[in-house]
């Protein structure tokens, strides 16, 4: 890995590197294929508005993507963590069993009663289901719920790639049962998995499905709601290993009521009392700028991206979100800046000398690409290559904020190119998902997972900074990256 | 704050923080509109109830944490055990992140995979392009020596049929006429994991053997004396397979082992990643129509690849993922008998230490109640261990099973004097078994990781053998067969329950007097 003698390179040369190792990496793909992937490759030029990427294209067939399906973006991130919601995965076994509580989207609940996060749905389809139709089935599936999980407070219906294809008339069986449970929230949801080209339209989907069968079937007389000035709703955090908690503590400390969690340990009720929040702090954009805008534009709800990761953008997004209310909640924000400098300064002191100079390329899905790029800073560290597993231009163009001129770009990257770009930028730390986990690891290079937090976390707020720094340094400068290296 | 920079919490600890505590309550009472307290404690006590179980056993339609996955994660785990063999699944790409994850959540290594990465508009004009791209993409950047393609249901439900389609490819030169392109059709809705690993390792046989689909004359047999041996769908194939080679090779026979994954899941740090390691060659593949017989280690995973192999005029038996010492003597039995090597003194020896394990444990043992649920074979094989310890399985249950599993399960229980109150489920999930564990109460669970919520629920402890197995390292590795693997469960078994007795014996002045140091 880079040894500290090293002289390091000028922009100028790290762009020609930069350069000549995308074309390297091309050279293996035929000629069609290259053509198309070199438009997903690049380096950043300081002052573009973007990355210089495409992004949010069809996955070439063949060259082994990381990316996922809608249905992972429905039932996996937006809709699975509804705590008092069953989630059915409607189709074939499989989706729900490899999504079976992998996210670790914590929850406080007493699973199969009240909550139903960690478990698994399926109306587990047969031949005779896609030759005749699952619609007569689903509908017994929603009764047996009823009757076996009395105290749900509503249902969601996750479409597999072959409930589009077969026909199915799943919003008419939603409608049915509705009625007939005096309007529970049924809702159905077309995240098939063969729709659109990641995991990215399966959060739009999931978001106006929340619209259409949420938002538009809120019954106003129910909801006796009590506002306060003060009400905002956490949108697009999912407390994967607490991230939520770590977060609402914040901004509960700096005088704001946190009103609902989208979605990590969210509820219904959650959901449903979100048009009343004054204000939307939205940390994955990608994945819940829909529904935002929608609020927006409907209720009037304004909306801010923040950033959770380290304290240099924590005490930023305090500052922001504080801006949209009075006095009392600025000097909150800076209050909770204030209690919390001790510990960042005792964790900077901490890990920082042992992490400062060191290389972080990174592959993540959402947000994170670039919003943990501060926290790597903050540490010292310095992130030198970047992509989206399923990000679009905007993400790109909000990227241009937090990377450094330089930087290699790679959208949806093929394992392929991961590889050879590890080999040759040698960075000491790689960030990704468990696919490509134990490929870097093997080519001893450390290696964190960045979506599960590698079964740690949560790395969100001051308390996740401390687990964050804590984990990179346990990764880095672990011991066993000196045995790998036989001495025979 | 409770959080701190020289003593990271952790978030099993930081939660516990009185500032997070009043949060959480303060977030139920005033937002979730939670269920009374009474209304959520009547309801679980509920679920305990002989009127809950029959109420859910019951069920018709939904089903609550199976256990078992679909084809395509079966296919895959057979196309990794062939030598430089990239599995390629043909559909939605989705399925493919997914069977990747799972394995290497499991066996904590990489899984390397492809898809044919079909949308919308290959659901609407078939997935004949996908296809041809995905081959000549895959075949340019991973140089793989075979590329075995299976299905997602997606692709099965357009009726996309893959032999046209790689012919269609190869004609379009996506790879060389003569490059190895085994395939089977894998939907999700049939069967399971089981049924896609026998499905893929067919088909594969049938490429090599009958005349690669249509393209080069049928291998013609010229029997020999190796015997061939299939491991099935298992999460200890790393363990297990090395054992079978270990234990073939004392007997001094020749023979192949058939999708020997067990070091594409078992490649070492040492500074370069390994795609492909190791593997049943594809010489191999082709000379195992030679051999004499071929033995399935799990016959539920190997129904149709057998049949195959009976029609090609070989010999096949089918053991039941066997565990202990009377399914290694059968295993063993079956290997000497079709070899006329007699059983090695070396193996004998073993037979005898875990006999001499057994013995030592078994007062620990005797008589305890199990529930056990697993793949159909898994099942089988760890029924039969039980009862030779003299333990009873009481509840024996298996999701991706039919009635004629049952029916193996009630003649093994029948053999033995301790299977006379042990009933098996066939097609029933785990909120089936959470129901059977709350009204007939066992002492041990044996089950994969998904058991750990049984284990919350009921309180009944979870021996973990399995798969998969996500949240304990480095299980896989060791063997679960031959009289090795033997000593290897009644370890584990006798693990537990030891932890089990020091954790009910340990409470000061109270229990205490029971914390044996001897035991």
């Amino acid at each position: 890995m880079s040894v500290a003698t090293e002289v390091e390179p000028t922009v100028e040369e790290l762009k020609a590197r930069n350069k000549a190792l995308i074309k390297e990496a091309l050279e293996a793909y035929p000629e069609k294929t290259a053509k198309k992937r070199e438009k997903h490759l690049g380096t950043f030029e300081e002052g573009k508005p973007d990355c210089g990427v495409k992004s949010n294209i069809k996955t070439i067939p063949g060259v082994m993507t990381i990316r996922g399906c809608a249905y992972a973006g429905s039932k996996g991130v937006v809709w699975g963590p509804i705590k008092d919601m069953v989630h059915i995965s409607h189709g074939p076994v499989g989706c729900g069993q490899y999504s079976w509580a992998a996210r670790r989207n914590y929850y406080i609940g007493t699973t199969g009663i009240d909550s139903f996060v960690t478990m698994q749905f399926t109306s587990d389809f047969q031949e005779n289901d896609i030759v005749f139709g699952g619609d007569k089935k689903l509908a017994r599936v929603i009764d047996e719920i009823q009757d076996l999980f009395p105290l749900n407070h509503g249902i969601s219906i996750q479409s597999e790639c072959p409930i589009g294809l077969i026909g199915d008339d799943i919003e008419a069986v939603s409608k049915q049962k509705s009625k007939e449970y005096d309007g529970k929230t049924i809702v159905p949801v077309r995240c098939e998995g063969f729709r659109g080209v990641s995991q990215s339209l399966g959060h739009h989907i999931a978001n106006d499905s929340i619209r259409d069968f949420v938002f538009d079937r809120l019954d106003p007389t129910k909801n006796a709601f009590e506002s306060t000035p003060y009400d905002i709703a956490i949108i697009g955090d999912y407390n994967i290993g607490g991230d939520a908690w770590s977060s609402r503590i914040l901004l509960e400390e700096m005088g704001l009521r946190v009103i609902a969690q989208w979605s990590g340990d969210g509820s219904i009720a959650e959901l449903e009392a979100t048009p009343k929040a004054k204000l939307n702090v939205l940390h994955c954009y990608r994945s819940m700028n829909y529904i935002s805008r929608h609020m927006e534009e409907k209720f009037g709800v304004p909306w801010v991206e923040y950033n959770f990761f380290g304290p240099s953008k924590i005490a930023a997004s305090l500052r922001e979100i504080a801006g949209h209310f009075d006095d009392r909640i600025k000097e909150g924000a800076e209050r909770v800046i204030e209690k919390y400098q001790k510990l960042t300064d005792e964790v900077i002191a901490r890990y920082r000398p042992r992490l400062s100079g060191k290389k972080v390329m990174l592959f993540v899905g959402g947000l994170r690409p670039r919003h943990v790029i501060g926290a790597y800073e903050d540490l010292g560290m310095d992130v030198v290559g970047t992509g989206y597993e399923f990000g679009h231009n905007d993400d790109y163009q909000r990227t241009t904020h937090y990377i450094k001129d330089g930087t290699l770009i790679y959208d949806d990257v093929t394992g392929h190119e991961f590889e050879k770009f590890v080999e040759k930028v040698q960075p000491d730390l790689v960030g990704s998902g468990i696919k490509e986990k134990y490929v870097f690891q093997k080519m001893g290079v450390p290696f964190r997972q960045m979506h599960s937090w590698d079964y740690s976390g949560p790395y969100h707020g001051y308390d996740g900074f401390a687990i964050f720094a804590r984990d990179m340094d346990m990764a880095i400068n672990a011991p066993v990256w000196a045995l790998t290296k036989s001495p025979f | 704050m409770s959080q701190n920079a020289n003593n990271v919490l952790d978030h099993f600890q930081l939660f516990r923080g009185p500032e997070y505590k009043e949060m959480f309550e303060n977030k139920r009472k005033n937002f979730e509109n939670p269920e009374a307290d009474s209304e959520i404690e009547r309801v679980r006590e509920w679920t305990k109830t002989p009127e809950y179980r029959e109420k859910n056993f019951a069920r018709e339609s939904l089903v609550v944490n199976p256990s078992k996955a679909c084809q395509p994660l079966g296919a895959v785990f057979a196309s990794l055990g062939f030598e430089g063999t990239l599995p390629f699944v043909h559909g939605s790409q989705g399925c493919v992140a997914y069977y990747r994850s799972h394995l290497s959540r499991h066996f904590k290594e990489p899984a390397s995979c492809v898809s044919s990465s079909m949308t919308e508009d290959a659901a609407v004009f078939g997935g004949l392009n996908n296809m041809i791209d995905g081959l000549s993409n895959a075949a340019s950047l991973y140089k793989p020596k075979m590329i075995a393609v299976s299905t997602t249901c997606m692709a099965e439900v357009i009726g996309d049929d893959l032999n046209a389609f790689i012919k269609n490819a190869k004609e379009k030169g996506s790879v060389a006429e003569e490059f190895d392109v085994p395939f089977a059709h894998t939907p999700a809705f049939v069967g399971s994991h089981v049924t896609g690993y026998d499905n893929m390792l067919k088909g594969i046989l049938e490429h090599f053997w009958d005349g690669k689909a249509g393209t080069v004359p049928a291998v013609e047999r010229v029997a020999n004396d190796s015997i061939n041996i299939i491991g099935g769908f298992d999460g200890y194939t790393v363990g297990n397979l090395k054992e079978i080679k270990r234990i073939l090779d004392l007997f001094g026979i020749g023979y192949t082992i058939l999708a020997d994954n067990s070091d594409t899941f078992d490649t070492p740090s040492d500074g370069t990643f390994r795609m492909y390691d190791g593997g049943t060659t594809l010489q191999q593949a082709v000379d195992a129509l030679h051999a004499k017989a071929t033995i399935s280690m799990q016959e539920h995973c190997t129904e149709k690849t057998l049949k195959l192999v009976e029609e090609h005029g070989q010999e096949t038996v089918a053991l039941n993922h066997p565990v202990g010492v009377a399914g290694t003597d059968a295993f063993l039995k079956a290997v000497s008998r079709i070899t006329g090597v007699p059983v090695p003194a070396a193996l004998v020896k073993e037979r005898g230490r875990l006999v001499d394990a057994i013995a030592d444990s078994s007062a620990h043992i005797h008589g305890k109640k199990f529930a056990i649920y697993g793949d159909p074979d898994m099942c089988l094989g760890l029924a039969g261990f039980l009862l030779e310890l003299g333990a009873e399985p009481v509840h024996v249950l298996c999701t991706n099973a039919r009635d004629e599993w049952k029916q193996k399960m009630d003649a093994l229980f029948a053999s033995s004097p301790f299977g006379a109150n042990c009933h098996a489920y066939p097609g029933k999930d785990l909120w089936h078994m959470r129901s059977l564990l709350f009204t007939e109460p066992v002492d041990f669970l044996i089950g994969n990781t998904y058991g750990k919520y049984l284990e919350r629920d009921t309180g009944t402890p979870l021996i973990r053998i399995g798969f998969p197995i996500f949240d304990r390292h480095h299980h896989h590795r060791y063997p679960v067969w031959g009289y090795q693997g033997g000593l290897n469960v009644l370890v584990w078994i006798l693990d537990k329950i030891f932890d089990d007795i020091d954790k009910n014996t340990n409470v000061p002045s109270k229990t205490d007097y029971s914390f044996d140091i001897i035991r």
